[in-house]
């Protein structure tokens, strides 16, 4: 089983390498760019003995207490049972 | 009286810590390896500097997981005196031992250099040498040195007059300019509400000899010898 985990800065939070980002493909001729917002993305493979709960359950908490840190972001899990 | 420096894989200003602690200050100082579980007979507690765990997925986000910092948590909450310096400030945050957190410097650059702080606050035992308002000249050298916390944490940091160092310049003035990272109200260093917990950025260890340039950061070394020759005297 894979599980996917996006971690993103929160919306008021300043995100100076997403603006740096956004600045750079401005520059280089992209068009049309609104905002650009950085954020970090793990892929995590978990053990086939647990069940489709309590995988997602170990996910939350690992994304909760590690991953992403709750003062500055929030993250979104997927969990793919099929993979 | 004993100071004790903890060793994370990645610290790289424990020794310089350590050199202040033993040789300007003139106190006893141990090391404290990452693994223990107990901080021996020490009665101050320093997270020095550096890239602990190489910083890896955020500055201090595994270094907060080693098992001192278990040892470290039940000091802080019996009243030990913690003080984490630049890589410490941010395992201090990660670990919940002081708010928000330190985020990319604004300018996404690796600031080194020297740079002023005021002492906000000196009813802290990190600070009880300095005259309020006093401006140190101490180096800083981090990427991500910009504080961050939410309203709600500010205005209690700043109720509680927990705000012990802010960025300013020469003549203590705290303007824009003189905010190296971006930091939320140019905080360089906030205590915990019990106050015997400070993180700060700059480096007062790399401050202390004139010899570097400045020694305006002992005073700090020497605020806590003093509170920790009181305390024992108390006892």
């Amino acid at each position: 089983m894979k599980a996917k985990i996006f971690v993103t800065l929160k919306p008021s939070v300043l995100d100076p390498q997403g603006k740096a980002i956004h600045h750079a493909v401005e520059t280089i001729g992209f068009h049309g760019i609104q905002d650009v917002r950085q954020g970090k993305y793990f892929e995590v493979s978990v053990n086939g003995a647990l069940s489709l709960d309590e995988a997602r359950a170990e996910i939350e908490r690992m994304a909760r207490d590690v991953l992403a840190n709750p003062i500055i972001e929030d993250y979104r899990v997927e969990l793919d049972s099929d993979s | 009286m004993k100071f004790g420096v903890v060793m994370f894989p990645g610290s790289n200003c424990d020794h310089d810590t350590y050199h202040v602690i033993s040789k300007v200050i003139g106190q006893p100082v141990d090391f404290i390896w990452h693994r223990e579980t107990t901080l021996g007979d020490c009665d101050a507690v320093i997270l020095p500097g550096g890239f602990s765990y190489g910083d890896y997925l955020r500055t201090g986000a595994i270094a907060r997981f080693s098992p001192v910092m278990g040892a470290v948590k039940e000091f802080a909450a019996r009243g030990g005196l913690v003080v984490g310096i630049c890589n410490g400030f941010q395992i201090l945050c990660e670990a919940g031992l002081l708010p928000g957190a330190l985020m990319r410097n604004k300018n996404l650059k690796f600031i080194c250099g020297h740079i002023n702080v005021r002492v906000e606050a000196t009813d802290s035992p990190f600070t009880n040498r300095c005259q309020r308002g006093q401006v140190l000249s101490v180096p800083i050298a981090h990427g991500d040195g910009n504080y961050f916390c939410d309203d709600v944490t500010l205005a209690e940091l700043h109720r509680e007059n927990r705000i012990i160092f802010r960025y300013s310049d020469a003549s203590g003035n705290v303007t824009a300019d003189s905010n190296p990272n971006g930091s939320l109200d140019n905080i360089a260093g906030i205590s915990n509400r019990e106050r015997n917990v400070l993180g700060l950025m700059p480096h007062p260890e790399r401050a202390s000899e004139q010899l570097l340039g400045s020694s305006d950061g002992r005073i700090i070394f020497y605020s806590l010898a003093d509170t920790l020759a009181e305390l024992a005297k108390a006892s």
